[in-house]
């Protein structure tokens, strides 16, 4: 317990002190939401979509926790590379001690970015419909975060070095944002889309996400099954992150 | 129950790496309060050892106990009572030096109140007191190390490893790091086991040694009982006598060994 206190707060403690970390990887999640959110913006408007901005900004705050919460987790690597990792696996504590502080520290620091995103959101004319739910907007916000944070601990605990990361990017997280619900409605799609989307699961933390912002785009899958399988999946995740990192050997 | 008078116990111990041999059957004892080097060239075994030792790595075959307890079974117990610097920096760069001490002992489950005392006793003995709140990042090495061994210390352990704890250090610095370890292992009454390459150093400091080459043990006592056995005037003349060769003669780690034979053997 009092490991998993302690890495947590360590995650906090880095994150609050890199600004300038965090203020650069707000630059893409706003440049999707300027030009894709304004670009597109008429013609979904044009095709009966409503509100373009309202649509994606759900998406866009997504993407802020995905990029992160994958990136915090593989940071298993640096604390490798840089020698800290070691003073945490001879302590007298518990593996999964360890991946669960790590793995909630690392969740609250990408939530943190997501909110950030959403405030960024709100002023580029963003408007929440109904602000009781936006505690539940949270929840799925942290699930997100909880589970590309397992995600990426996963492959942390299994990567030599940070020379796989482009394949990461590009082979993982890049494909896990675009064939989500992200930037389009999963109505309509074709078949074979249609498939991988539905098997994306980011797709039901924004549809959840969405569903709490703004009532009129989310919860096509109900609340419930969005919760459901966010839940089930982080649970898996997790145990598979603790299940590697136990086998990491110095 | 008795108190046992050994705190390490290493009886024929072995470890494989696939056909290769890091550790063959080396048996040794570290008795309670002592200073005890571990002697020998880069890629001899000793990490290997020290890694047995400390519960990260699993031996091939043979016995341990350190503190009465076997690292494998009762990893918790024997964790608990050794405290150890790396060879490599282990710190975490990016917190201050209070801020590493600080998670260490919350790591090690030392009370709040314990934790404070301790850290700043620590702090002020290694002269880094006034400099806690820095980031570890704006620390030299010499600094580092001297961070490394006031955290390892922090939860009161009975032994403390030190994994070649000078290399890399220039020599004023050294003498300085060898003089901490004294002070501290005769206030706490800590028993330190310590690998090397400087025989100088071990010459001056350890009560006991061993040295070990190509995995085995090739000579165990004081250094004075090794000089004489030798006829030889310092440490390193006594090395020589014993294994053939100088200490520096043979560069590289087993890890390095293992992937030239890898790349001789495995990849055809």
């Amino acid at each position: 317990m009092r490991a998993v206190y302690i890495l947590w707060l360590r995650q906090l403690k880095r994150f609050s002190r890199s600004r300038s970390r965090m203020i650069g990887s707000l630059g893409q999640p706003l440049l999707f939401l300027l030009a894709l959110g304004f670009g597109f913006g008429p013609t979904f408007a044009r095709a009966g979509g409503g509100n373009y901005v309202a649509f994606i900004a759900p998406g866009i705050i997504s993407m802020g926790i995905l990029f992160t919460a994958v990136f915090s987790g593989i940071g298993i690597i640096w604390d490798r590379q840089f020698g800290f990792l070691k003073e945490t696996l001879v302590a007298p504590v518990s593996r999964i001690g360890i991946v669960l502080g790590r793995a909630l520290g690392g969740a609250t620091v990408a939530m943190l970015q997501g909110v950030v995103v959403f405030v960024v959101c709100v002023f580029a004319g963003f408007r929440v419909e109904w602000t009781i739910v936006l505690p539940f907007a949270l929840v799925f916000m942290f699930l997100i975060a909880l589970l590309f944070t397992a995600i990426g601990t996963s492959i942390g605990s299994v990567m030599q070095d940070m020379q796989g990361f482009p394949l990461v990017m590009n082979f993982l997280v890049l494909p896990l944002f675009f064939f989500s619900n992200a930037l389009f409605p999963v109505q309509g799609l074709p078949k074979a889309l249609q498939v991988v989307v539905h098997l994306n699961p980011l797709t039901y933390g924004i549809d959840g996400l969405r569903g709490a912002l703004t009532l009129s785009h989310g919860f096509v899958f109900g609340l419930g099954r969005d919760f459901l399988v966010l839940g089930v999946l982080t649970a898996i995740l997790l145990a598979i992150g603790s299940y590697l990192f136990s086998k990491i050997e110095l | 129950m008795n108190e046992i008078t050994e705190m390490i116990d290493v009886r024929d111990l072995v470890k494989n790496f696939g056909d290769f041999c890091a550790v063959d059957h080396i048996s040794f004892t570290v008795p309670r309060g002592k200073i005890f080097g571990f002697l020998g060239p880069n890629g001899a075994g000793k990490t290997t050892t020290i890694k047995m030792l400390t519960t990260v790595l699993h031996p091939t075959s043979g016995a341990i106990r350190v503190d009465g307890h076997d690292p494998v079974r009762e990893q918790r117990q024997v964790r608990r009572a050794f405290g150890i610097v790396f060879q490599d920096p282990s710190l975490d760069d990016e917190l201050t030096a209070l801020e590493n001490m600080n998670l260490h002992g919350v790591l090690y489950g030392v009370g709040s109140h314990e934790r404070k005392a301790g850290i700043e006793e620590l702090l002020r003995l290694v002269e880094l007191w006034d400099r806690r709140n820095d980031f570890v990042k704006r620390y030299s090495g010499g600094m580092k190390r001297r961070l490394e061994i006031a955290r390892a210390l922090l939860h009161k352990p009975k032994i403390l490893f030190l994994d070649e704890p000078t290399i890399g250090l220039d020599p004023q610095t050294r003498n300085h790091i060898w003089s901490y370890i004294q002070q501290m292992s005769s206030r706490q009454n800590v028993t330190v086991f310590f690998t090397t390459h400087y025989m100088e150093e071990a010459d001056r400091v350890a009560d006991d040694v061993a040295v070990i080459d190509h995995g085995k043990i090739v000579a165990q006592g004081s250094p004075a009982a090794l000089k004489e056995n030798t006829q030889a005037k310092t440490l390193e003349d006594a090395f020589i006598a014993l294994t053939g060769h100088t200490i520096r003669e043979e560069e590289g780690s087993v890890k390095d060994r293992m992937r030239r034979m890898a790349r001789v053997w495995g990849r055809r």
